[in-house]
This record gives structure tokens, C-alpha cells and sequence, in this order.
């Protein structure tokens, strides 16, 4: 079963701008999988055709088998599940607790049931002690995970997260990173846009690198950050993470973490 | 040109404890000051206590002083304060005024209203374009920008006004790593050229190890810890205060503590490679 199949998928904006230029990505449940390239590069509008906000101009996109090309957005929430990247563009309710109940409220959940969802979400973002405040009190950092919540709270199988780490301290970022390996453990699909290379490469088992529309890398870690690919990299204005340069200077191979790099040192009995 | 918060204390209305708890810090011309610190910290209260939009715009109570040259910033009148003092809030979106049809336009409305005449608001849009690289988008709709485009054009905006000073709340938050590497160049150009001073709030202490001449942490409102960038990046103690160490200093410290390399060869490769 392939949670997600995007075939062909090209896009232009009616400004005239073609934003994906032929896209082909298949993602398998439970995989997690980060999607970096530069600013304009494509990525936003990629993962907003995943729950139908936008259409693709060309091509299909399959979740769970089905074409949804006609289907409508509401239907697909329930599968798929999405934070934007700018959070003040999610929230409009007036209690965090709110805010949070009302994806799971649109589902039909009710009662006990209800309060349960948001209570769980709330406390896997660490907001358990601001679940009575207006969203519009916290500060920037905790209004993204407070948009995360909101997206847990549906339990979609696929999870789109834009950005999740903008603004986040050591603690959020560890925080973000543990999100994403218990909703991998429940074998549910977790795919994010960023910038933070060291949380993609600290987190994700498989990355996608992106250019003018295109994808023009795909592989784990290790593969897109290997040494071969930095010519490729540096198209698309990118450094590979400087765990991996030391690695590739020191000859043990492709490094992507510091984890990574102590292993492979290690290893060699340096 | 100083810009100065002696035992500055901050508390939003209604709110139960100081979002800044006694803040001594001083701002002068030409350089540039990092702040760092945890989610919650005060961080983008010390931006609005700085730049004097609290508590003039933003309710609460202001305790201590902020002074620009010797003047309490809370006696200055509005425009007068704006035309000193220049912030780029943390969401720019909300930034943009929303009334220019095109992002040229989005940055000569400041210099405008200025009152500067055509070809200087001109000349000042185009330079600003200029210096983030971003001359291309001047006939987007800024309603139609992606979140890293919205981001240049407010800080390109506030650059067109030539403040001496600049407050900065994550300025590349949304931005890619070359996107990044532009604004820090174009700030550390402007402390350097235009003697402007620069107070720049960021998790990406990659950045800031670049372009900060002292870095400052903040932790719960206080400040914890002041000094030249390298010493205060390089402290272990970053860690405690939830900040996140630069990749130089994480990678040495990792092969440190795995027993690899002697200290200086590991020194000398990895000031080499972060550069």
C-alpha cells in the first residue's frame, strides 16, 4: 500500500509562475520523509496538493489508492493532516483548548471522547498548562506547536507538517523530532518542509531535495548529504550538514549527523 | 549613538509575572549585538521594550529605563522614535502594510512618508532590493509571496527607512540557508558601513557566530550571560539555557567527548570547515 502517489504532478499559479514542474514522489505508510530546497523551489505548493488545496494543472495524486481529484477538502482532512508553515494564518479561535477541538469536532467526536483527543495533543506539544488561554497570549514559538497540536488532534494516517521547527529552541526542536518518531511508531506518514538540516538529518529516514519545481535528489540521509551530491546541493544553494564535511575530509564516509561522524570515527579506531 | 536599557522590567497587562526582569544592555553605533535564548525567554519582548513600542503601542508596564542618546524613549513622539529605531517583528507577514499593489511600492511607502523626495525614496527602494538580492520580486503582489519572500521584503522595508538603529526578531526564521547567508551579509555590511546598530534575536547561532560582535542570553526575562560571540557561543553552560550550540562547537565537542583527534588537529579542521 503507498500512502502517498504523486504522479507527473505539474502546477502553475494563475500569476503564470509553474511552481512544480513534473513531479513523481511515492510515499510508503510509517516513512517519514523531509522535503528541503531553496525558497520558491516548490515545496509549499507540493504538500498543499496532498490535501487537495491546490489541484495539480497536470498529473494525479493518489492517497491510499484513491484519485482525489474530486474529492473535497473536508473529506480529505480526515486522512491528511497539514500545519502551515505560518501558524497566524490556522489559528482563529479564542481558547487554545478550542483552537484544538475543532479539527476532531468537524470529524463528528464529541463528549469524553473529544476532550480526550485534545487533552493528548496538547500535552504531546507540551501546551497541557495553556489549554485556557487565547492562542494570541503565546508567544511565536508556542502558536506553531500549538498548530502542530491542532493537526494531531484529527490522528490522520499522513501528517504534513511546513516548517515545524521555525522558532523553536533546543527544546522544541527535540521536542518536534520526538513527534515525528511516535507518529512513525504507529506506522503513521509524516512528511515536513524545512530548512534545518541537522533536524532533517537528525529525523528523518528518507529526504527529498527540490529545485525549481523539480525533485532532484531522493534517498536517506546519508545518500543526499553523501559527498557525490554536493555539486547538486550547491545548485539548489544548500550545504550539507558539517558533521557530513568533516566526515567526507576525515574519508569515513557519508557523515550526515555528529552522531553519524563519532560512530564512523569510532569505527576506523582513530 | 547609544541606545540604552538600564534595569529595564517588562509586564504585559494583565499578565502575572515580568517578561523582562531587569535588562542592562547597551546598543552603540556600528555593531552588532546577538541575542539568544529559550522559547519564552523575553526575547521578542526585550525587540518591542527596545524599540519603544512597548509600552507605547504594546500594553503594560514598563519598569527601569530605555533611552536613546540620553532620552527616555517613552517621552519621544512616535514618528520621531520611528525614524531612530527600526523593528522587523517576528511574523512579517503582519508586517506589510497591505495596501501596496507591488512590493516596490510595499518599500517606498516608509521613505515616503518621510516626507523624502521621489528620487530619494527611489534610490533607496532600489538599494534595499539590491542588498538582499531580491531586486526580481519588485513588481510582485506582496499578498503573494511565499513565507521566505514575505520575510526580505519586511526587512528590506525597514532598511529603505535608514534607522540608526535595528531590531531584528529572527530575521531569517523562514529563510533558506542561502537566504541566511545574504542577510548576514547585508547586516554585517550595514554595522560596518552605515555604522547602523544592530540588535538581531536568532536560534541560528551559526549566524549569529558569523555576524555578532557580543552575544547576550536571555533566560526567563534576565539576562544570564554577555560577551564577545565567541566566548559566550563556545561556553557549554549554552546548553543549560536551551540554546543550541553553533555546528563548530557541537562537532568539536562531539569528537571531543568520543576521545578522537587531538584537541587542536580537531580545532584546526573544524574552523576550517564551518567557515
Amino acid at each position: 500500500m503507498i500512502a502517498v502517489d504523486v504522479r507527473g504532478v505539474a502546477y502553475t499559479y494563475p500569476s503564470g509562475v509553474r511552481a512544480l514542474d513534473g513531479v513523481d514522489l511515492a510515499i510508503g505508510p510509517g516513512e517519514t520523509l523531509a522535503i528541503i530546497g531553496q525558497n520558491g523551489s516548490g515545496k509549499s505548493t507540493l504538500v498543499r496538493h496532498l490535501n487537495g488545496l491546490l489541484r495539480p494543472t497536470e498529473g494525479t495524486v493518489r492517497i491510499d489508492g484513491r484519485d482525489i481529484a474530486g474529492e473535497r477538502v473536508a473529506r480529505l482532512a480526515a486522512t491528511v493532516g497539514l500545519a502551515f508553515q505560518d501558524p497566524d494564518r490556522q489559528i482563529f479561535a479564542g481558547k487554545v483548548r478550542t483552537e484544538v477541538a475543532f479539527g476532531p469536532r468537524n470529524l463528528g467526536l464529541r463528549g469524553a471522547e473529544l476532550d480526550r483527543r485534545v487533552a493528548e495533543a496538547l500535552e504531546i506539544v507540551g501546551l497541557a498548562d495553556a489549554a485556557d488561554e487565547n492562542p494570541y497570549d503565546l508567544g511565536y514559538s508556542r502558536r506553531k506547536l500549538l498548530s502542530i497540536a491542532s493537526v494531531l488532534a484529527m490522528r490522520t494516517p499522513i501528517v504534513v507538517l511546513d516548517e515545524p521547527t521555525t522558532g523553536q529552541d533546543l527544546r522544541g526542536v527535540a521536542r518536534v523530532r520526538a513527534i515525528v518518531a511516535a507518529l512513525a511508531s504507529e506506522r503513521r506518514t509524516v512528511i515536513a518542509i524545512s530548512h534545518d538540516m541537522r533536524f532533517v538529518a537528525e529525523t528523518f529516514r528518507r529526504v527529498v531535495v527540490m529545485r525549481a519545481g523539480r525533485i532532484v535528489l531522493d534517498g536517506t540521509p546519508a545518500e543526499v548529504f553523501a559527498a557525490g551530491n554536493w555539486p547538486v546541493l550547491a545548485e539548489t544553494y544548500l550545504e550539507p550538514p558539517l558533521a557530513a564535511r568533516v566526515g567526507a575530509r576525515l574519508g569515513v564516509g557519508s557523515t550526515p549527523t555528529e552522531a553519524s561522524l563519532v560512530e564512523a570515527l569510532a569505527a576506523r579506531g582513530t | 549613538m547609544t541606545l540604552c536599557l538600564s534595569a529595564a522590567t517588562y509586564r504585559y497587562a494583565g499578565a502575572r509575572r515580568n517578561a523582562l526582569d531587569a535588562v542592562d544592555l547597551e546598543l552603540s553605533a556600528g555593531t552588532v549585538l546577538g541575542v539568544v535564548g529559550p522559547n519564552e525567554a523575553g526575547k521578542s519582548t526585550l525587540c518591542l521594550v527596545a524599540s519603544g513600542l512597548a509600552p507605547v503601542v504594546v500594553a503594560g508596564q514598563l519598569g527601569g529605563s530605555v533611552t536613546i542618546d540620553g532620552r527616555e524613549t517613552i517621552e519621544m513622539r512616535p514618528h520621531e522614535l520611528a525614524q531612530r529605531c527600526g523593528i522587523l517583528f517576528q511574523n512579517s507577514q503582519a508586517q506589510l502594510s497591505g495596501t501596496a499593489a507591488t512590493v516596490f511600492e510595499e518599500l517606498a511607502f516608509g521613505p515616503r512618508n518621510l516626507g523624502l523626495p521621489l528620487p530619494t525614496v527611489i534610490e533607496r527602494v532600489e538599494s534595499s532590493l539590491d542588498a538582499l538580492g531580491i531586486a526580481a520580486l519588485a513588481d510582485r503582489d506582496p499578498s503573494r509571496l511565499s513565507g521566505g519572500q514575505a520575510q526580505l521584503v519586511a526587512l528590506a522595508a525597514i532598511l529603505a527607512l535608514r534607522p540608526d538603529f535595528l531590531i531584528l526578531d529572527e530575521p531569517t526564521s523562514q529563510l533558506d540557508p542561502q537566504g541566511t547567508r545574504l542577510v548576514g551579509a547585508a547586516l554585517r555590511r550595514l554595522a560596518r558601513e552605515s555604522r547602523t546598530a544592530i540588535l538581531v534575536v536568532e536560534h541560528k547561532t551559526a549566524l549569529l557566530d558569523r555576524l555578532a560582535d557580543r552575544v547576550v542570553v536571555l533566560d526567563e526575562g534576565r539576562v544570564v550571560r554577555e560577551g564577545p560571540t565567541a566566548d559566550v557561543l563556545g561556553d557549554p553552560a549554552l546548553l543549560e539555557h536551551g540554546v543550541e550550540p553553533p555546528p563548530r562547537v557541537r562537532v568539536r565537542s562531539a569528537l571531543a567527548a568520543a576521545g578522537l583527534g587531538t584537541p587542536a588537529e580537531t580545532d584546526l579542521l573544524v574552523a576550517e570547515l564551518a567557515t
